[in-house]
């Protein structure tokens, strides 16, 4: 276990909590290794603690999230993951009873200050969630209506023409150019997951926040959402909630392993898989328990 | 890359403001509703409790042979138009039934007429200058004063303002809710028992069941119309009679009773039915010995919450004939009643205007027995709610 | 009457002798039995009720049959055969009764059954309550058209019954008597109009509140709160209507000089509308409820504001639970009568303008109804074809809403609604 919770233990990448312990905080720092990936610091997050009520969901969180790369949020159900996901766009101020110290800081501002929108915040942050949630509209209004609301076009023509990059980008455009005005609830699972991604994207969101966004559809969705994820990484800045470690292997760039409502291990995917620095990540991985 | 946060917050700000804005619409409707309820219960409260206060005159009577003639010779002729009429007319009445007290005299406090309580409670009224004087002298003397008045719930209904009563009206709404409720709450319950534990899934138990759904949303009037149609002109029930009055509004009653009754009963979990088949009893013995007493609170919840429905109905009694002048207290099933809202409405459409305040005190007394009603069954429902 | 009563009395008292007989014959004689030894499908208990059953059961019925065919056919039968019929079949029931106390007999089995039949004849008098509706509407409704062309009710535009009485009473030939519904049902589409205005928003906006903004504890006292409204007696709402608030109409519609009547619509019409609040703001407020969390989540997560999220989100998915709380309300309007029995007017006015007095259905009907008319006359039976146009309009306002609380409960899979 993490014996350093009164200490700030920043895990970058490639860092587990107890090499970093003794060293200053690589705070903004881009992680470097043989990568041509960008490694630009997206989000900042240190010393998060949460509770629900009295009882403590994340303790001592710090992590440096890094901009279009996919970072996985891998570890047992119950672990604080999805509710570590949930406060960078504070969609958890929608729960009475939580209760937030810490920093997480994007763009230079305090996420969780008193001056903070969260709707502002919520505009940068994009979140697509475990199931589907396509608005009771029609394919059409389900991805024009938040850029419309923003006022990010003005003109029908620009308003086409966004849907139908978002779908296009969302690879979904083929599947429905011909049908964009019947209901989103009449797609399939697959595609209204991918719907849900088309509308998180076409307001040009900084960072997407996906909550076990595979967890349930079927396998050949699953694939078809995971190469959309490889893709979309050029553009957004992804943070991936998944209890599925195949997946995490195979589309993230960085991986972090929760236990507990606390960081063990965050590292480089490969890195992570191949050799894990704590003997918890081994365990979890091997799938000696989860 | 989007634009800064400050940017986007900058944008925010006008939609941020029309948020707020639904929301204190969205309160302010409530609030409207609930000071509408506030405005109600006031105007009700300052019409109706002056119902319960009526002037009274101290009048000495003197039972001469003449009085037993013409009643106006017993009282000091001053007193004449302060005195209600129905109390000088019940002189002669009086002395005919007891010859014996001719000759006598005594001091009573008897009601005043309805122009002398309006003006005592600052009402309009008819009462001349003259009158007036006279009221004011006795009212300095401690003769004319305003008591409780218990003619209200003593009496029945009167043509003359101040000697008019509810009480007919409360034991018609009394008989006619036995009526109601000998006749709703067994078949309803019954009806219940079996859609719920016996029917089987078909064709003509969904047809019972939208049929029922249906029955409730039916205008009450309807019901009327059914009573008077089948009751009164094809069975020849007795018109304005509380069995009437009660079968109709019993039919009215009966889908409250089997929707709130098969809701209890579905609260009852399957897990006691299946442990009482275990033990070998026949559904009918598990329904009997162990459904129906858990579900008990909740049908009597409902029940209760049916018959207050029923209190307050008027149109369907209307149509049956209860709205009716009924001066004396009723005694049968079969002879013409009243019932509080009908009493209500009759007063209402009086012209005099002592007798708005007597409609208001008749609702201030419906409402008040309608929301202990209520109360009750919420209290009941709170008692015995169970969580599986 | 009297005698009546008498034999009713004799009967009952008769067969509750019976009945006693039987529940203790028959349990004796099956007790002797069990204590002989024989092993029997049933206790004595229930061969006892069993025994009371077959001796009231058929003798009610034969009672009952008999008095409907001498009160309704007309049959001359003395009633006091009937008496005697109904007990001879009592103490033969009495007998066979006490017969089946055997050991190979279901005792049991035959109680259940008859159970299960009278459980099933009770569910049957609300389908009965129905069709008694329908059928005494549409039986008096057809022979006011013998009377008065159908054509002319529903389009004609002067309802003018004065001259049908006399014809009734066999004086003129009621030929200056209209009965032209068309007047009627303006009115009555004039003060639902006004009450749905006041109550869609008031209730839609209230359910908002309650269930989207309000803590806890606003919203477990607004509610009963609310329900109230809808608790308070129709006589009280129409006292209300004409005593307090049509003169503040007037009063109103006089500093903007306009002039209106006592018994105008807009009284009735709003105080109708604040009683029909609580019907749309509950059941609204149960399906904004049960549009799914994730829906909001969803809207929110696009950088909605909340006011957003609830106008083109949540109010939109629940939009056909409210449009089926509305339709039931507005069917309650409709059919309502004793505030614009008391607030709205007796005159049939085919106008446009709320502040002139205008009449309504259920006012016709009523005024059709009381009084000393003849029930032949073709003004009582004309309330009976206006009931049923409103019974034909009700009836499909509910059974739309009940189709569209369906979808949406389909939709969204749930279940309490």
């Amino acid at each position: 276990m993490n014996s350093m919770n009164s200490q700030a233990t920043v895990q970058t990448p490639g860092q587990s909590a107890e090499r970093v312990e003794q060293q200053t905080p690589a705070v903004g720092q881009p992680y470097t290794r043989n990568s041509e990936a960008s490694h630009d610091l997206s989000i900042r997050v240190r010393d998060l603690n949460l509770w629900y009520g009295k009882s403590q969901a994340l303790s001592n969180i710090s992590i440096d999230l890094f901009q279009k790369n996919v970072t996985a949020l891998i570890g047992p159900s119950g672990c604080g993951k999805s509710t570590f996901l949930r406060c960078l766009n504070r969609m958890n101020d929608l729960i009475p009873s939580v209760n937030i110290s810490g920093l997480v800081e994007m763009d230079g501002r305090d996420v969780n200050a008193a001056k903070m929108d969260e709707v502002a915040l919520r505009r940068r942050v994009g979140m697509v969630f475990q199931k589907p949630n396509p608005f009771p509209k029609s394919i059409y209004e389900n991805i024009a209506y938040a850029p419309r609301m923003h006022d990010m076009v003005s003109r029908k023509a620009d308003q086409d023409e966004l849907v139908e990059k978002a779908l296009r980008d969302s690879g979904l455009w083929n599947e429905v150019k011909d049908k964009l005005h019947e209901p989103g609830t009449s797609l399939s699972g697959g595609q209204q997951q991918r719907l849900c991604i088309a509308r998180a994207i076409a307001v040009q969101p900084d960072v997407i926040l996906m909550d076990e966004p595979t967890s349930a559809l079927d396998p050949i969705s699953t694939a078809t959402i995971e190469d959309l994820m490889d893709k979309l990484k050029e553009q957004f800045t992804i943070v991936t909630v998944t209890h599925n470690m195949q997946q995490a292997a195979r589309v993230a760039d960085y991986t972090a392993f929760f236990h507990l409502g606390e960081i063990i291990e965050y590292n480089d995917t490969k890195v992570m898989f191949s050799t894990p620095a704590q003997k918890k990540t081994e365990d979890y991985i091997s799938g000696r328990y989860g | 890359m989007s634009d800064s946060f400050d940017q986007i917050s900058q944008q925010l700000k006008r939609r941020h403001r029309k948020s707020a804005r639904l929301k204190w619409l969205s309160m302010g409707a409530l609030g409207l509703a609930g000071l509408f309820l506030l405005w109600f219960f006031t105007d009700m409260l300052i019409k109706g409790l002056p119902a319960f206060q009526q002037a009274y005159v101290e009048t000495e009577i003197s039972y001469s042979e003449e009085a037993s003639t013409d009643a106006r010779q017993a009282i000091d002729s001053d007193l004449i138009p302060i005195v209600s009429r129905t109390e000088i007319r019940s002189i002669p009445r009086l002395l005919r039934n007891e010859p014996d007290l001719i000759g006598s005299s005594e001091t009573l406090w008897l009601l005043a007429n309805s122009q002398v309580d309006q003006y005592l409670k600052g009402q309009r009224n008819k009462l001349s200058d003259e009158e007036i004087a006279t009221v004011d002298r006795l009212v300095e003397s401690g003769q004319v004063t305003q008591k409780f008045n218990s003619t209200f719930f003593t009496q029945g209904d009167s043509k003359t303002a101040e000697s008019a009563g509810i009480l007919s009206a409360v034991v018609g709404t009394i008989m006619t809710m036995i009526v109601t409720l000998a006749i709703a709450f067994p078949i309803g319950v019954m009806t219940a028992i079996y859609l719920e534990e016996f029917a089987p899934d078909n064709r003509f138990t969904q047809l019972i069941e939208i049929n029922i759904n249906n029955l409730a949303a039916i205008p009450s009037i309807l019901f009327g119309l059914l009573g008077l149609a089948i009751f009164i002109n094809f069975f020849g029930v007795p018109r304005s009679s509380p069995l009437v009055g009660g079968m109709t509004l019993a039919l009215m009653t009966l889908p409250v009773i089997i929707i709130s009754t098969r809701t209890a009963l579905r609260s009852v979990p399957e897990s006691i039915r299946h442990a009482a088949f275990g033990l070998g009893c026949s559904r009918w013995q598990v329904v009997k010995d162990h459904v129906l007493p858990l579900a008990m609170p909740g049908i009597m919840t409902g029940s209760i919450i049916g018959l207050a429905q029923a209190m307050g109905e008027t149109a369907p009694l209307i149509i049956v004939g209860m709205v009716a002048f009924i001066p004396d207290v009723g005694a049968s099933f079969t002879e013409a009643a009243t019932v509080m809202p009908a009493q209500v409405f009759t007063w209402a459409s009086e012209p005099e205007k002592a007798f708005v305040e007597k409609t208001a005190g008749g609702i201030l007394l419906l409402l008040t027995i309608l929301i202990s009603l209520n109360a009750s069954a919420v209290i009941l429902r709170k008692k015995f709610e169970r969580r599986w | 009457m009297m005698q009546t009563n008498q034999l009713l009395l004799i009967f009952c008292s008769v067969l509750l002798i019976l009945g006693l007989i039987a529940f203790f014959v028959g349990r004796s004689k099956a007790a002797n039995l069990r204590a002989s030894g024989t092993s029997m499908y049933a206790q004595p208990d229930q061969y006892a009720w069993f025994a009371v059953l077959s001796t009231a059961g058929p003798a009610v019925l034969v009672g009952v049959l008999g008095a409907f065919v001498l009160l309704l056919l007309g049959a001359e039968i003395h009633p006091l055969y009937l008496l005697s019929a109904s007990l001879v079949v009592a103490a033969a029931g009495l007998a066979v009764g006490v017969v089946q106390v055997r050991a190979n007999f279901h005792a049991r089995k035959a109680i259940e059954r008859v159970i299960r039949w009278v459980l099933a004849g009770a569910a049957l008098i609300s389908i009965f309550t129905t069709f008694g509706i329908l059928f005494s509407i549409i039986a008096e409704a057809l022979r006011f058209f013998q009377m008065h062309s159908f054509w002319e009710f529903i389009t004609g535009t002067t309802w003018n019954p004065g001259a049908s009485f006399l014809a009734a009473a066999g004086r003129g030939d009621g030929s200056g008597a209209q009965f032209g519904s068309v007047p009627l049902f303006a009115g009555t589409f004039m003060i639902t109009l006004i009450a749905m205005l006041v109550a869609v928003p008031i209730g839609l906006a209230s359910a908002i509140y309650m269930s989207e903004y309000a803590p806890t504890r606003v919203r477990t006292i607004a509610k009963p709160l609310l329900e109230i409204l809808a608790g308070i007696p129709t006589v009280v709402y129409g006292f209300f209507a004409a005593i307090t608030v049509a003169p503040i109409i007037v009063n109103i519609a006089g500093f903007f000089g306009l002039d209106a009547s006592y018994n105008n619509a807009v009284a009735p019409g709003v105080v109708m509308g604040i009683m029909i609040i609580p019907f749309i703001s509950s059941l609204s407020d149960d399906v904004i409820n049960a549009v799914p969390d994730s829906m909001r989540q969803g809207s929110l997560a696009l950088g909605m504001t909340k006011g957003e999220t609830i106008r083109d989100v949540v109010v939109p998915a629940a939009l056909p639970g409210v449009i089926s709380a509305s339709l039931l309300g507005m069917s309650r309007a409709l059919g309502e009568t004793m505030i614009v029995v008391m607030a709205a007017g007796m005159r049939p006015n085919l106008t446009a303008n709320p502040l002139e007095d205008m009449t309504t259905v259920t006012v016709r009907i009523v005024a059709a109804l009381t009084g000393d008319q003849e029930f032949e006359s073709a003004e009582t039976l004309s309330a009976f074809a206006l009931g049923l146009v409103l019974f034909a309009v009700t009836l499909s306002l509910n059974l739309v809403s009940v189709i569209m609380i369906r979808r949406f409960r389909e939709k969204y899979r749930v279940n309490n609604l």
